[in-house]
């Protein structure tokens, strides 16, 4: 493996891991595997206690106004790590898009933990910039990519644009062992999970994570991954319901071996 | 009476068979479009390119616009303004009525939608033709368009059948599309013949050289501006572009992003009257300046009506363009409703995913997934959205900042919830449980874990 890049001082690189407040309550399996992946990597980290919620629902329900002391909180409680790592893009997103209008334009913290806070396939791509995992998964899997980690944060090229594909889960996952990564129809279409649009457009969300689902299995995938759990938990929440034979597992869990 | 989105869409969805085919068939679309603009190496330095003009264009609008009238009044063109719809019309209608004319052809137009001009000249006793083929399917059938490149794009052969039949006499259950726009054609031929004006849009309205571009691919739009002695040329504000090199650019980006066409079949410039006859172009504004005010939603104006933006967003794709209850529909369509009439198109911006599709696929780079966020936050600041919404999310984030408190929350509905009986869980008030199960409550948080000695592994 190659060498981490080390912190101030020859230290270990601090990491603040920020696990979303959905996924703390109920998928702390995911969880355990980012840190376990973290933790593999000979990195300093720390999972601080005082943290709750990045505040994406409130905002993007149109309440961005209300979650401010949300804002206040999470950069109060990262601005000490070099490092942020969160398994999810879309909370990933919400603080480096969303927060803008709580923070003067120059305020130290804000920016410090606007410019270090990664997803964790993109931090392991490109801060790691890991090369070998030793894991195997002898598994066909498709790759669900999540809207906000691909456009937003560019964990892949979205299929609109006319640029040189990439694709860094499909990157990281290329690195396991006995892996075959399968392909989609729609490569990049999105679930219908919205965050509260899958309650306020339920007929809409619904259909539109049925054929997500309907497009892996017909490209016979046994798993469907991916770097966002609020996705994930939506097209779960359908396949059991629908008793359909598709296995969801947070991207983490394979590059962990967590199986 | 506002937009109830969520209903309408759910309508459309019941039917999964034509959900699905709809989806289809635009999908089918945007994949044209994805390989046309890949055959283009500078795909994206031209969308660059269209911005920068566009958005140059719009902090520059009234020397365009009036450089665009001198030289239009040069070349034999009379220019009117209106500064809304009503004046619009009357425009329009003066002009017809000063002609004498009962026979209008007109080929796809969206702002006249927007102007509701085919009932105010109805009712006014003149004749109205869209000639558009997809146009005038729906104009035959009473319905308004539901996309703005294919208007018809939610109707299936055999509903085209139908209504051809009961319309234009064609054979019943006879749904051979040559054989159906062969009738079309037909018929409308006859319209052309006998109508003694004709109506087009405008897609692009050359400052430097005071013509016309309107872009189709039927070239129904040649023959209303040239067969009668009389054309009309309605414009929005915003169609200006300032030189014809310009044109170059939006040429290759129009066809690709709305087809997947390298260009239209017929690009076609007016620049004057036909001999003997007459060319008006009325310039309108309704309800466009206060776009170039809005730092927030400005970009908006720059839409180049290509329609790529519906063919991509899931929503669309699944919900139909009715569903909008707007003139246009989609992601675009949700970002101008939503400005001109909040409280009206409330639901709008929330029937949206924030995937961002939109803004990837837009040529002219319209931050259409950012706008319907920002539009959100407006509508929470003007009150507008629900009250229930609202202090659920004021309770929420009171609970957020209150980390043990929240930890607690978590760790009773994790015991609780695995033991209720199914009934208590899945029912009307669990939207999310309609059809969906909730996922299996762990008996520890992640929280509990680290705490418990995950920490020091
Ligand atoms: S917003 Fe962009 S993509 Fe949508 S119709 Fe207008 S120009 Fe086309």
């Amino acid at each position: 493996m190659k060498k981490i890049p080390y912190g101030r001082l020859g230290e270990k690189m601090k990491v603040g891991l920020f696990i979303p407040c959905f996924m703390n309550e109920l998928y702390p399996k995911s969880c355990v595997a980012t840190l376990k992946l973290l933790k593999n990597l000979d990195l300093d980290v720390d999972y601080p206690l005082e943290q709750t919620c990045c505040g994406q629902p409130m905002a993007n329900s149109g309440c961005s106004k209300d979650m401010k002391a949300l804002a206040i909180n999470f950069v109060e409680t990262f601005k000490k790590y070099d490092y942020i790592v969160a398994p999810t893009g879309s909370c990933v997103t919400m603080v480096k898009d969303h927060y803008e209008p709580f923070f003067d334009e120059d305020d130290k913290d804000y920016n410090k933990v606007k410019a270090s806070i990664y997803e964790v396939c993109e931090f392991l791509h490109d801060v790691i910039k890991v090369e070998k995992l030793d894991v195997s998964f002898p598994h066909k899997v498709g790759v669900h990519n999540s809207c906000h980690g691909h456009r937003s944060l560019g964990l892949g090229s979205p299929s609109e644009l006319n640029v040189p594909p990439l694709n860094k889960l499909k990157n990281l996952l290329g690195l396991i062992k006995d892996i075959e990564i399968v392909d989609l129809k729609r490569d990049d279409e999105c679930c219908g999970f919205g965050g509260t649009f899958c309650v306020t457009e339920e007929a809409i969300s619904v259909a539109m994570g049925k054929d997500r689902i309907k497009d892996h299995i017909e490209a016979q995938a046994e798993v469907m991954t991916g770097a966002d759990m609020s996705c994930l938990m939506h097209m779960e929440g359908i396949i059991n319901r629908d008793g359909k034979p598709l296995k969801v597992m947070h991207i983490t869990e394979i590059l962990a071996g967590e199986v | 009476m506002s937009i109830k989105h969520p209903e309408n869409a759910a309508k459309f969805v019941a039917n999964d068979e034509r959900m699905h085919w709809h989806d289809k068939a635009l999908w089918f679309v945007r994949e044209k479009r994805d390989k046309a603009s890949k055959s283009i190496p500078e795909w994206e330095q031209l969308r660059e390119y269209a911005d920068q003009i566009k958005t140059h264009t719009m902090s520059n609008l009234d020397t365009y616009l009036l450089e665009f009238e001198e030289n239009a009044t040069k070349r034999g063109i009379t220019v009117h303004w209106a500064k809304d719809a009503q004046e619009h019309n009357e425009i329009v209608h003066k002009l017809l009525s000063a002609n004498k004319v009962t026979k209008l052809v007109k080929s796809k137009s969206m702002l006249t939608e927007e102007c509701h001009l085919n009932p105010y000249l109805e009712s006014r006793g003149i004749q109205v033709v869209d000639t558009d083929l997809g146009e005038r399917i729906v104009q035959l059938r009473d319905e308004p368009p539901s996309h703005i490149v294919l208007p018809a794009i939610h109707l299936k052969k055999s509903d085209v059948s139908d209504t051809f039949h009961e319309h234009l006499g064609t054979q019943k259950g006879n749904d051979d599309p040559t054989y159906l726009t062969r009738a079309a054609r037909a018929s409308l031929r006859e319209d052309f013949l006998t109508a003694q004006a004709g109506l087009t849009g405008v897609n692009f309205a050359i400052a430097e050289t005071g013509g016309v571009v309107v872009c189709t691919n039927e070239g129904n739009a040649d023959m209303g501006a040239s067969v009668p002695p009389l054309h009309i040329a309605s414009m929005g504000i915003e169609k200006i572009i300032p030189r014809l090199e310009d044109l170059s650019v939006f040429t290759r980006l129009l066809a690709r992003s709305a087809t997947g066409q390298p260009i239209t079949s017929y690009t076609s410039h007016f620049h004057g009257p036909i001999e003997g006859g007459q060319m008006h172009i009325v310039i309108v504004d309704n309800k466009r300046t206060p776009f170039l005010q809005s730092e927030s939603y400005k970009k908006a104006l720059n839409c180049i009506r290509c329609g790529a933006c519906m063919n991509t967003c899931p929503i669309y794709r699944r919900s139909g363009g009715h569903s909008y209850e707007y003139v246009i529909p989609g992601p675009i369509g949700s970002t101008l409703s939503t400005f001109r009439a909040p409280k009206k198109h409330k639901t709008l911006s929330f029937a949206c995913t924030l995937c961002g599709s939109c803004t990837n696929v837009c040529p002219v780079k319209i931050d259409l997934d950012s706008q319907l966020y920002t539009h959100r936050q407006d509508l929470r600041e003007k009150n507008i959205i629900s009250n229930q919404k609202r202090l659920g999310m004021q309770a929420a984030v009171w609970l957020m900042t209150k980390p043990a408190l929240f930890n607690f929350v978590g760790k009773v509905a994790r015991k609780i919830v695995p033991k209720l009986p199914k009934g208590m869980i899945y029912n009307k008030f669990n939207v999310w449980g309609k059809q969906r199960d909730l996922p299996n409550m762990p008996e520890k948080s992640f929280k509990d874990l680290y705490k418990e000695g995950l920490k020091d592994d």
